[in-house]
């Protein structure tokens, strides 16, 4: 994957003092940089998140589920799902690609072992219980304070482990002048699950208070019970909230989401264009409330794994392999499709059944830390990704 | 190893085996901790809870009324049916549901297990609810999960594994759920009618041609029986699924819908099945569909795969092997007798000994909190929905078929904390004055296992309700 010579960024990049580039790697992250990371959790089907439809086999492997001139045109193979509208004018504006046949190394076709490995970054199922990005968080905070939230109720297993990572969701907050919550904290004080978390939670209070990220997920509250849906107002507010942690002085500059509902194996297209519309109005809420802070911004949606190329006998599809992924933000360099396309002939497919996964999703993973957070070869190959010399970062993309 | 004294027995019983501990529960269970716990133990299976007289049937009837009506409303143009998407509408239409009846059903589950004297028995049936889960994440199966949990689990979980997971895996709920009532088979006479351009009644649509659809096989061996190492391939699931064609729910031209299986012959597709190296000749969809789900049942990884979890649900995160093997020698032995794995459990040493490091579940911090101060709100609103949403539990919302995580990690997000707390400040606010000696209720809720440094703070509260907000803070209260 080559990205044309002289981008706009790269230009910029290239502008760069030798001086200056030394002390952004000594820095624990490039100032202002962020990272998002949205786990799409069900198996999201790529071939409805981008569709190939220029693709020969793609309207007889899809049958009534296949898109047509509703699909928003991203280039001669690819269309975006229609109700990815604001992804899609990122990808307009340069600021959004896909990675077409992504795959997690897990290939069981279960969504918990490969949610497993999707968060984990393992070569295996079950074979760590930390997620990957909070590894990595723990490797940029040995050179400086690095913040990671999850935005959700419960903690996403890619953010958990042992680097204290902050999580929020909106909701009542506690009632600051009372006294309880500096008794608790010392009655925890030797608790070592409840102590950290309470700290940490109190701290995200305060930062939602100062930062207005409770304002959003106010409104959003009023429209709709919390936790009821993922409805493009939830989202979107969501979006916003979350930006503004991002943009917030001393807030989290690594940010994880989790949306579920992606396993359609029945009435897909009704309930995927739903969810998808849910994970475009985060994406584009977060893209309005960063504001020009967007630019320094990478985020990364991906799923456990695609579904089936051939549609079930029940107007959905069952569980695959390769999937799409999304890469958006401003600090993403333009360019076509990330990894190749395998194609949908025949016997290019996995199995005779699913997309081929042609781009190990750890190589994009690594290929965003290293180009974006500076992340450093050894610590993607070792504690990031553990053992995975052999997996190559995919440089270029940021 | 010390045995424990039996006030810690008692308190060991009343918090981790049960719900936690109402007043004079723990007392009552000091006399005989484990014969208390036993005692809970019985071959009709754990009550159900109030739905206002509704059953599966019903529910189901009222919603194919209900689409019915939005059809033919639709159709006419105008009508309070219309509006801009379908999607839109059956969203709407499924909140209109949950908001009306489901409502009723989470308030009725929730003062069961406030009020009940077997907190064991109710514990039981909640890890065979979550084990076997049906989410209302989907427009149909809304208002069925309330019908399904009373109908197929709570009346099987002291029963046979196999009879629970036949009843689990045939309630229209299940069925709806993980999509196999639309599964057809391919070389089916049904699918070969539907290939002519027959329309096909109870179906639903109309427009597709028959197929199969292996959802629910794939996760009756992943999630309900051998587990995802019980040494199954892809071509397991898919002839499982097979097999599985047929068992569906009936349409209204069944005449037999309410309360039975329906085996729709036609859809099944012909021919001999292997699953897991077992042949099954060629047969009917209720003569091979049982016949596998019987074998599945009998499997040792599903006795290994399941106690796994038992033990994992009553001791601790990381489960101790010695349980395991013990519970799946009695599995084994007595055929998957349920009562007689849980008496083992009550038997075994561990589940007394290992220090309590299983981090309450918030429905079972939102339980044990109202068993303590006991009340129980009689309507689901805010004081319960609201509070479980806000926890990331959203009361017959697991977020999919595997049903709530059981460890601690997920659960103790800081935001987690935090939400925890609030509803600690607004219960000891609305029950604290109603609390003559927080003292005496600390020890009622928590007996030996209440701290000295917890009883200092909740000696030194300013007031009730901070004293009662500070109790069900404890570490000791947020975990069993």
């Amino acid at each position: 994957m080559t990205a044309p010579l002289l981008t706009r960024r790269a230009f910029g990049l290239a502008g760069l003092s030798l001086a200056l580039l030394a002390r952004v790697a000594d820095a624990a992250i490039p100032a202002g940089r962020k990272f998002v990371v949205i786990v799409c959790r069900g198996g999201m089907d790529g071939l409805s998140v981008a569709a190939p439809v220029g693709d020969s086999d793609y309207a007889a492997l899809r049958g009534g589920l296949a898109l047509g001139d509703e699909a928003l045109k991203l280039d001669a193979t690819f269309a975006l799902n229609p109700a990815l509208p604001s992804i899609y004018a990122l990808a307009k504006a340069g600021e959004a690609r896909i990675a077409p046949a992504v795959a997690t190394p897990d290939r069981a076709r279960s969504h918990f072992e490969a949610q497993d490995v999707l968060e984990t970054g393992a070569p295996g199922v079950y074979a760590t219980t930390s997620g990957w990005l909070n590894r990595a968080v723990g490797v940029m905070s040995a050179a400086g304070k690095v913040e990671a939230i999850s935005v959700g109720p419960t903690a996403p297993l890619i953010l958990r482990g042992p680097t204290p990572a902050g999580s929020w969701s909106p909701g009542r907050t506690v009632d600051a002048a009372a006294r309880l919550p500096t008794l608790l904290q010392d009655l925890y004080k030797d608790d070592p699950l409840l102590g950290p978390a309470l700290a940490r939670g109190l701290a995200t209070e305060t930062l939602a208070r100062d930062s207005g990220a409770d304002q959003g997920a106010m409104m959003a509250a009023g429209m709709k019970p919390a936790g009821a849906g993922q409805g493009r107002d939830t989202a979107r507010a969501m979006g916003v909230s979350l930006a503004d942690f991002l943009k917030a002085p001393g807030g989290p500059q690594i940010a994880a989401v989790s949306l579920d509902g992606f396993d359609t194996h029945a009435n897909q297209a009704g309930v995927l264009a739903q969810r998808l519309g849910g994970l475009d109005a985060l994406v584009d809420g977060l893209h309005t409330g960063l504001g020009p802070a967007w630019k320094d911004t990478l985020v990364l949606a991906v799923t456990e794994f695609g579904r089936t190329a051939r549609a079930n006998g029940t107007g959905g599809t069952d569980h695959g392999t390769g999937s799409t992924a999304l890469l958006m933000g401003g600090a993403l360099k333009p360019g076509g499709i990330v990894g190749d396309w395998p194609t949908l002939k025949r016997q290019a497919l996995f199995e005779d059944r699913d997309v081929y996964p042609a781009l190990d999703m750890r190589s994009l993973s690594k290929g965003l830390l290293a180009d974006h957070l500076g992340v450093d070869r050894r610590a993607l190959d070792t504690t990031v990704f553990p053992d995975s010399a052999g997996v190559k970062p995919l440089l270029g993309l940021a | 190893m010390v045995a424990n004294s039996r006030e810690l027995d008692a308190a060991v019983a009343a918090t981790r085996f049960g719900l936690g501990a109402k007043a004079g529960e723990i007392a009552t269970a000091a006399a005989d901790p484990r014969g208390w716990l036993k005692a809970q133990i019985r071959p009709e299976g754990a009550e159900t809870f109030d739905m206002g007289g509704d059953t599966g049937a019903t529910r189901l009837a009222a919603f194919r009324e209900y689409r019915k009506q939005r059809q033919a409303a639709k159709q006419g143009g105008d009508g309070p049916g219309k509006a801009a998407g379908d999607e839109d509408d059956a969203v709407k239409m499924a909140r209109q549901f949950i908001r009306k009846e489901a409502a009723g059903d989470v308030a009725g589950r929730l003062q069961l297990a406030v009020g009940t004297d077997a907190p064991f028995r109710e514990r039981w049936a909640l890890f065979w609810a979550n084990h076997f889960t049906v989410s209302a994440t989907k427009v149909q199966v809304a208002t069925l999960v309330g019908p399904y949990e009373n109908e197929a689990i709570r009346p099987h979980v002291f029963g046979r594994f196999g009879d629970l997971l036949a009843a689990a895996e045939t309630h229209p709920a299940m069925l709806l759920y993980l999509d196999q009532a639309q599964s057809i088979g391919p070389h089916s006479r049904a699918a070969e009618f539907l290939a002519a351009g027959g329309r096909r009644p109870g179906f639903g649509g109309g427009k597709r041609a028959g197929g199969l659809n292996e959802n629910l096989a794939r996760e009756i061996l992943e999630l309900h029986t051998v587990g995802v190492d019980g040494g199954y391939t892809q071509a397991d699931v898919t002839e499982f699924a097979r097999a599985l064609t047929g068992l569906g729910i009936g349409g209204p031209r069944d005449m037999a819908f309410e309360d039975k299986v329906v085996f729709r012959e036609p859809a099944h597709e012909p021919g001999p099945r292997t699953v897991m190296g077992v042949k099954y000749p060629d047969g009917s969809a209720r003569a091979q569909a049982g016949a596998v789900l019987g074998d599945l049942a009998a499997k040792p990884q599903t006795a290994k795969f399941v106690c796994t979890k038992i033990a994992r649900h009553f001791v601790a995160d990381d489960p101790p092997p010695a349980l395991v093997a013990r519970l799946q020698k009695t599995w084994m032995a007595t055929g998957g007798d349920l009562g007689r794995v849980a008496a083992t459990l009550i038997d075994s040493p561990e589940p007394w000994s290992a220090p309590p490091t299983k981090f309450k579940t918030p429905y079972e911090f939102v339980v044990s909190s109202y068993r303590a101060v006991g009340f129980a709100p009689a309507q689901a609103g805010p004081q319960v929905n609201g509070v479980l949403n806000g926890l990331g539990q959203r009361p017959f919302g697991a977020p999919s078929p595997k049903g709530w995580p059981d460890e601690a990690a997920p659960w103790a997000a800081s935001d987690a904390i935090v939400k925890r707390m609030a509803f600690a400040q607004s219960l000891g606010g609305r029950m604290g004055p109603n609390v003559q000696d927080p003292m005496a209720l600390a020890d009622a809720t928590l007996g030996a296992r209440l701290t000295p440094a917890a009883a200092t703070a909740i000696r030194r509260a300013e007031s009730r309700a901070e004293a009662v907000a500070l109790l069900v803070m404890t570490p000791e209260f947020q975990r069993r």
